[in-house]
């Protein structure tokens, strides 16, 4: 099909690269924090690109679904896929709760209320100590098994994170061409108009925010019996801001557009490993570079180029025949 | 019977009255032209009966329903539906897509099955796909169905805007100017095409600044004047009313 023939060729390489270089660090390691960041951007992306709702705080629900895990499976030993649900539960409700009054809001004031959601959440991983562990954080979560086989190994957590990455990207994909994709862009393009068409935009918002947030919710699950720790840094406010730049960066709207985004800010930190201290200045001027030279994003920046590229070559041809 | 009755609209911002004490009612399957000069209230008038905006007072009837301050997607549900004097036609998308998202109404996945790609709604795109090609084919627009809205110009996209409208299958069509910033043979079209929608079943209200295509096409025209109704009837009689001419007139 014409409509994947991308995505069908970014699954491919995912799965070749750990039968290509097994014992790599880049596939092995960072392979698994880039699948992270590319469901989140991804997932982070169905809201802002597709809805137009920004959003300051998608690393809380992040930190929902690793906590959630963390502490049911340490602290109340529940088994791992019952924590992972309820965790999923948990940001359902919570997210649906919080999705009416605070997308309402609009602009400056939804970064405001998401931005608040954020910190709240992130103080309160830091705070609610008995439960997380406090600034130190938790460890020692037991092994995810999927179907009696443990997920035991660097080599099989990169399969784990690359199926579930392909999977949220496939299904970003799909909504895209769908009643509920086109009815999110129109929320995005003019909300009177839709509704004057007979969208609620209000449970269209809500229905995004709680699907992106479960995403995220799942993501963190997975991340914390990767990781096998937990500690309130990894889902900080800098965290949200990191995957908003993904998003911007590779271009509002795109799925692989946010999936490039996600993979260029991941592989970043390893290229600038040198400059470590200066890393976080680096993220803030790539931003600003961005928005200033191509606002639309990298990823749609090239698409639009090699489009037009290609136009150019198929007219040209059309004059010579002509 | 009539379709649309309003009784006694007023709307009020701060110390304006945009529009006060307006009842009429509007048969069914008729074009009927709302006039007026610029801030007459015209588009104040269509925001309350599409309720974007609630009536100061004053209650709008539909099918003989009160529909008074019901939230905006509901009363599209109704089948009442517009197009905006300001475009508000969806540049993020595609032609096509923008009058898919018309069929909104007549479509019903949801985001998990979307996600999924579930085979009833892959039947679905296809069949809303077909819904949508059919009425931009009406509107004379099927050879730019896949041009980015943004790169169309002005005059298709005011025609891109009426068709997404009917891809929602209303039953009452509000117009607010659709001939603003056209050309001639571009409002020459939109007359006919005006008409046809009517012909089809359509209700329409127009609100419209070029007269010859108001008189030429309407079956009943009412006049406001700062907010107030001033007259109302047949074209003819419009045109031989001598508080509109004096009203235009003093106006210019
Ligand atoms: N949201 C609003 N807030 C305050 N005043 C408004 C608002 N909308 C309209 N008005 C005022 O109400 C009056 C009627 O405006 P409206 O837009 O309905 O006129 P109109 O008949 O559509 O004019 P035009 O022919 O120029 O489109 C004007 O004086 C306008 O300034
Ligand atoms: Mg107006």
């Amino acid at each position: 099909m014409k409509r994947l023939a991308g995505y069908y060729c970014f699954a491919i390489a995912t799965l070749m690269l750990p039968l290509l270089f097994p014992d790599s660090y880049y596939v092995t390691v960072v392979g698994v924090t880039v699948c992270t960041n590319i469901v989140l951007a991804v997932s982070l992306n169905l809201l802002m690109g597709y809805a137009g709702q920004i959003s300051l705080g998608h690393a809380a629900f992040f930190g929902l679904g690793a906590y959630s895990s963390a502490v049911l499976t340490i602290k109340y030993g529940m088994n791992p896929w019952l924590a992972m649900t309820a965790g999923v539960i948990a940001v359902t409700v919570l997210s649906y709760v919080l999705s009416r009054p605070i997308l309402r809001l609009k602009g400056h004031y939804l970064a405001m209320a998401t931005l608040g959601l954020g910190i709240i959440v992130h103080i309160f991983f830091v705070q609610a100590d008995q439960f997380t562990g406090g600034p130190d954080g938790i460890s020692g979560l037991p092994v995810l098994s999927i179907l009696g086989y443990p997920i035991d190994s660097d080599l099989k957590w990169y399969w784990t994170f690359a199926i579930f990455m392909l999977a949220s990207v496939l299904f970003s994909l799909n909504i895209a061409h769908s009643r509920s994709g086109r009815a999110l862009a129109a929320v995005h393009g003019s909300e009177i108009a839709a509704q004057m068409l007979g969208v609620d935009t209000a449970k269209v918002k809500s229905h995004v925010f709680v699907f992106s947030a479960v995403l995220a919710c799942i993501t963190g699950s997975l991340f914390a019996h990767q990781q096998d720790f937990v500690s309130p840094e990894s889902f900080s406010f800098f965290f949200s801001i990191e995957l908003v730049t993904m998003v911007v960066l590779g271009g509002l709207g795109s799925t692989f557009g946010a999936v490039i985004g996600a993979i260029l800010l991941s592989l970043l930190p390893e290229v600038l490993l040198v400059f470590e201290d200066f890393e976080v200045m680096i993220f803030g001027a790539i931003l600003m570079v961005i928005m200033i030279f191509l606002p639309q994003g990298l990823f749609v920046a090239m698409e639009e180029t090699f489009f037009r590229l290609l136009k150019r070559k198929s007219q040209g041809s059309a004059d010579v025949t002509s | 019977m009539s379709l649309l009755e309003a009784r006694n609209l007023e709307k009020q911002f701060g110390g304006l009255k945009a529009i006060s004490g307006l009842s009429f009612s509007v048969p069914e399957n008729i074009i009927f032209s709302v006039i007026g000069p610029n801030g007459a209230g015209k588009t104040t008038l269509f925001n309350m009966l599409t309720s974007i905006y609630k009536p100061t007072s004053g209650s709008i009837f539909y099918k003989g329903n009160n529909i008074t301050g019901m939230p905006p997607h509901k009363v599209a549900g109704l089948g009442i539906t517009r197009t905006f004097q300001n475009l508000q036609v969806f540049l993020n998308m595609t032609a096509l897509e923008n009058v898919k998202v018309g069929c909104h109404m007549h479509s019903n996945s949801g985001l998990i099955s979307a996600a999924l790609r579930l085979p009833s709604v892959m039947k679905e795109e296809h069949r809303v796909r077909k819904m949508a090609m059919e009425v931009l084919e009406f509107c004379g627009l099927g050879d730019i169905a896949d041009m980015p809205a943004s790169a169309l110009p002005y005059g298709i996209l005011k025609k891109l805007e009426i068709a997404r409208a009917l891809a929602a299958q209303p039953d009452l069509l509000l117009m607010d100017e659709p001939a603003a910033g056209l050309n001639d043979t571009e409002t020459m079209e939109l007359c006919d095409l005006i008409v046809q929608i009517c012909q089809s079943g359509i209700t329409i209200i127009l609100v419209e600044h070029n007269m010859s295509l108001v008189m030429e096409i309407s079956h009943h025209v009412l006049v406001l004047n700062y907010g107030k109704l001033l007259a109302q009837g047949s074209p003819y009689e419009i045109q031989h009313n001598s508080k509109v001419i004096s009203a235009y007139l003093g106006g210019e």
